[in-house]
């Protein structure tokens, strides 16, 4: 075996390593901020597990878009909801992590035994290496512009639900028409529009 | 099994790993009480179906590179989907002072 063959099976040993104990760590671990920064480093070892695939652009956006955007964007969303609150225990909690266990170690043992008996028909074409940022170029302007457009369409829908359902103001009046509206039903402020009388 | 491929590490591997991930996903999914956290679980699951992606495309169409015209429309959604997400929990949070996902039970039968 030759020195960049031994060099590329460590690397995606040590990734793959990271990739798992890191997503075990994300699930377990009982503070949410660990949790997260876990993630992160998730995020930063599957951008690594591309660049091990030729796929120099796709690790890029996955830095950009999961690191730098949703990371920060989940880390936001726990700092804002952060109230130290003690769970109530649940009759059966432990019963039911046991049998969901069960069922995923299930689901994980058939996908296992469907990956390795599979015959895939390797060798496949040559890979183009670095020029895969220009073939990905290629595709989105051709024969992917309509789902690239709809993704653009999507991303703006995204955020302006984002910014309906999380703003806090409450307008009194249509902007439109100068009547009154009612948005009671939408929010109020300050009053818990669903009181959990289950507790109080 | 593995006879008939060139780099050191196969194209199983990969699978095996995103299956794996897969799986933790789909418990921290059912099992986690936080909400933050069953958000995470399902970024989790992506990124799984995305190195999936990605080593079919690296394998088994190394020349028209498809599989990663698919994973950047999958980090495109998962970005969109996060951000909806977060906004909805943050409104949840605001009605019902909690985030623990057992007393988010309105709509249960």
């Amino acid at each position: 075996m030759s020195i960049s063959n031994s060099t590329e099976l460590i690397c995606f040993l040590v990734l793959a390593f990271v990739v798992i104990l890191g997503s075990l760590g994300v699930v377990l671990l009982g503070n949410i901020v660990y949790s997260a920064f876990l993630l992160g480093g998730v995020f930063m070892a599957v951008a690594g597990l591309y660049l091990l695939l030729n796929a120099s652009f796709v690790a890029a956006a996955q830095v950009l878009v999961y690191v730098g955007a949703v990371n920060v964007l989940i880390l936001f969303a726990i700092m804002l909801v952060n109230k130290r609150e003690d769970l109530k225990p649940i009759p059966g909690l432990q019963l039911r992590r046991f049998l969901s266990a069960g069922i995923c170690l299930g689901l994980l043992v058939l996908m296992f035994r469907v990956v390795l008996i599979t015959p895939w028909s390797l060798p496949g074409p040559a890979a183009i290496g670095e020029g895969a940022t220009v073939r990905i170029g290629e595709h989105l302007f051709t024969d992917y512009l309509l789902p690239f457009e709809l993704a653009s369409v999507l991303l703006l829908m995204a955020m302006i639900g984002a910014i309906v359902l999380a703003r806090r103001d409450i307008q009194t009046v249509d902007v439109g028409t100068g009547n009154e509206v009612n948005q009671s039903l939408i929010e109020k402020a300050g009053t818990p529009l669903l009181v959990d009388k289950t507790t109080t | 099994m593995l006879e008939s491929f060139s780099g050191p590490v196969p194209l199983q591997a990969y699978l095996l790993l995103g299956a794996s991930l897969f799986c933790i996903g789909v418990w921290g999914l059912i099992n986690s009480r936080n909400a933050v956290r069953v958000l995470m679980s399902i970024e989790l699951m992506l990124n799984a179906v995305n190195i999936n992606l990605m080593a079919f495309s690296s394998f088994l169409d190394g020349d028209l590179i498809r599989g990663q015209i698919f994973a950047v429309f999958v980090i495109t959604v998962a970005a969109a989907e996060a951000a909806v997400g977060l906004a909805i929990l943050l409104s949840l949070y605001r009605n019902r002072v909690t985030v623990d996902m057992e007393r988010f039970n309105l709509l249960k039968w």
